[in-house]
């Protein structure tokens, strides 16, 4: 196995856990602090994709699209949490869960309304094309390149926010006891439709992110919401520091196994039975990983402290 | 005076049921199943749009009858589209059933229908049990058994003397089936077989592989989304120059206005395309751009043949729709004008026909999407690998 292939799938495996991580960062905050879950958090994403697309051929920069369109899906994850969520939060979780998968049927329906059934073209801005020579033999996309970077920043960003200001100390105080920031007088109304709306936003981020490399069309947030969703379950519900880690661990262990699981299995076992059993076992290795830490730990690798 | 109202009521609704049956006789019903919404609906759009213009042409009437189409949802699941043929079957009455994109909905679908005495006209899905032992004399389809398209294109890339190909799909019943029919034609070296996640979004890392294996040439299925992401992923990993991709069924009118550029330069096979030239694909390639405004796409094509099939059958017998054997007879000669050219059908109801290279071309206005292209015929009257082991002759 050549190190270079292992370098590059290595930054592939980063580029996958970063798209991760951005979604799971509001998924996980809105699950820890509002006891939420969300179901239609794939559908900011799919919203996030939508505008950043639309404000692309409509200003012609995609410098100015990406902030139209985070202030975009900031915006409607702020309308969302005022209309219809604010009820649910006293609900059990089987109440929110039909209704914000109704909220995903919503979506998918306006979108295809606005913007019609077909995948729409989503193109990456002339200065992203191409690639960057990392080093010799090793040329990466560009645009890849930039995503992790953009997420490595606004990993560092949201670490700084939670961990060194006024905000940060108040979403983690409310992850960790509700009920007793409520008392202490703090608005947390207010503090709820910041969190969903930041949340959003991250949403938005990775959707504007994957409309150049994946698909732009209706029912797009719903494929990556379930790699989401086991990377919370593998982090800790409600910790950001577990969503960072849940999301490079499944990213890795994803890419990696898809990669070279097969060539891997082809040493010990007949090529024939690499063939079959090398795609089936790298689709569940993630699933399987899941397992595996809810037997070990059942409240994940980096649990939010105290509790709800 | 209530209990008078309620027998009213009674009778009305028992003389309602008594009459439909016989309204029914003197008008002709088609349930056409497809799937409407979700991702893939857009293609159920586009062979709702191509029956609707099929009912244009015949000027509402198909087969000379009034004629009601009642479009039914599958939702992309086997056990929704058997509950909405059964609907059709039962709650309307329908004495044709056609469409179905999918062929694990078809399978679930056609012995449903064809059990019932209803005729069954597939427009799109060809899964091998129903060109064999499944075969079924109610049964007819306007599209291909499954492995044809990979067929040619097998057959074209081991003409070509290619070696060293790549091949690729989602690993799925459908995914297996392409690349065993194109391994019936293609006999060079094969550097891998990969099968990715059905469904799946990013092809990076199977991208990053293919590259370090270096192969001559790159075989690919990959329909609807995952096409999009895969072709734009290997433009952008700038494979597009080195490594020539061929594919089937995953460039059509339908993915090429969301990937644009990256798919120039493309090669397809399929048995039709927008560019073929006879006069009924003309007038239904300009009326659909006309009446809908984008590039029709095959599914289309296939539903439009399905309606006029339907009507070829329903004119023979002289719209007498009790005379299944008459129309049976009628359908096996093929006799309408369809989108392909003359071509004649199979012993087990498949048509025998013409598979064509297509190439992805830069478009006729500057800047526009591109084209699919007809290069050169692969296949001249193809039969399926299939037919002697369905038991019908005739």
């Amino acid at each position: 196995m050549n190190l270079i292939l292992l370098l590059e799938q290595t930054l592939n495996g980063l580029q996958l856990g970063v798209m991760l991580f951005l979604m799971a960062a509001g998924l996980t905050l809105v699950f820890g602090i509002m006891n939420l879950v969300n179901l239609a958090h794939g559908s900011l994403y799919m919203v996030g994709a939508y505008l950043a697309t639309a404000f692309f051929q409509w200003t012609g920069s995609f410098l100015l699209a990406v902030p139209l369109a985070l202030a975009g899906t900031l915006l409607v994850g702020m309308v969302v949490e005022i209309v219809a969520l604010r009820t649910l939060y006293e609900r059990d979780h089987l109440d929110q869960v039909l209704a914000t998968f109704g909220l995903i049927l919503f979506f998918n329906e306006l979108i295809a309304i606005l913007w019609g059934r077909a995948a729409i073209y989503a193109a990456a801005p002339a200065w992203l094309s191409g690639h960057v020579e990392l080093f010799a033999g090793l040329r990466y996309p560009l645009f890849r390149f930039a995503i992790i970077l953009v997420g490595l920043a606004v990993a560092a960003l949201l670490w700084y926010v939670v961990t060194r200001t006024r905000l940060g100390m108040l979403i983690r105080a409310g992850a960790s006891n509700r009920t007793m920031v409520a008392a202490l007088g703090v608005n947390i109304r207010l503090l709820y439709t910041v969190v969903f709306g930041c949340g959003a936003a991250l949403a938005g981020l990775a959707g504007l992110m994957a409309g150049p490399i994946y698909v732009v069309q209706p029912g797009m947030g719903e494929e990556i919401l379930i790699q989401v969703f086991v990377v919370i379950v593998i982090g800790g519900i409600g910790s950001i520091r577990g969503a960072v880690a849940g999301a490079f661990i499944v990213g890795m262990v994803d890419t990696l196994g898809r990669a070279f699981l097969k060539p891997t299995l082809a040493t010990v076992l007949s090529p024939s039975a690499a063939d079959t059993a090398g795609p089936a076992l790298a689709s569940m290795l993630i699933y399987m990983l899941m397992a595996a830490v809810l037997a070990v730990r059942p409240e994940g690798l980096f649990p939010a402290r105290g509790g709800g | 005076m209530r209990m008078s109202f309620r027998a009213l009521f009674v009778g009305l609704a028992v003389a309602g049921f008594a009459a439909a049956p016989a309204l029914a006789q003197q008008k002709l019903k088609i349930g056409f199943i497809t799937t409407l919404s979700g991702p893939q609906g857009i293609i159920g759009e586009h062979m709702k749009n191509s029956v609707e213009l099929a009912l244009d042409h015949l000027g509402r009437k198909v087969g000379g009858l009034e004629t009601e189409v009642i479009y039914g949802d599958d939702q992309f699941k086997p056990d929704v589209g058997k509950q909405v043929a059964d609907e059709m079957l039962k709650k309307h009455q329908v004495q044709f059933v056609s469409g179905i994109i999918w062929s694990n909905v078809m399978l679930a679908v056609a012995p449903t229908v064809t059990q019932a005495g209803t005729f069954m006209i597939g427009t799109n899905a060809g899964p091998h049990d129903l060109a064999g032992k499944m075969c079924n004399e109610l049964f007819f389809t306007t599209s291909w058994q499954n492995d044809q398209t990979p067929e040619a294109m097998g057959k074209y890339m081991q003409d070509q003397g290619l070696t060293d190909v790549y091949i690729m799909a989602p690993n799925y019943a459908a995914g297996k089936d392409m690349l065993s029919g194109f391994k019936r034609y293609f006999k060079g070296r094969i550097v891998d077989e990969v099968y990715t996640k059905l469904g799946q979004t990013d092809y990076q890392a199977e991208l990053s592989q293919l590259r370090a294996k270096k192969p001559k040439a790159v075989f690919v299925f990959y329909p609807g989304g995952m096409g999009i992401s895969f072709l734009r992923q290997y433009s952008e990993a700038g494979l597009r120059g080195q490594f020539p991709l061929y594919s089937v069924y995953t460039v059509d009118e339908i993915t090429i206005p969301a990937v644009k550029h990256a798919a120039l330069g493309q090669w397809e096979t399929r048995f039709w395309s927008p560019d073929l030239k006879n006069p009924a694909n003309e007038k239904y390639v300009a009326d659909y751009r006309k009446k809908y405004g984008k590039w029709p796409v095959f599914y289309g094509a296939q539903s439009y043949d399905g309606i006029l099939l339907i009507d070829s059958a329903v004119r023979a017998v002289k719209g007498n729709l009790a005379d299944k054997k008459g129309m049976i007879a009628a359908m096996r000669k093929a006799e309408f004008a369809s989108i392909r050219g003359k071509f004649a059908y199979n012993t087990n109801h498949f048509p025998i026909q013409n598979f064509y290279l297509l190439k992805a071309v830069a478009g006729a206005t500057p800047g526009g999407d591109p084209v699919m292209e007809i290069q050169k015929p692969v296949f001249t009257n193809h039969k399926d690998a299939y037919y002697k082991e369905c038991p019908m002759k005739w």
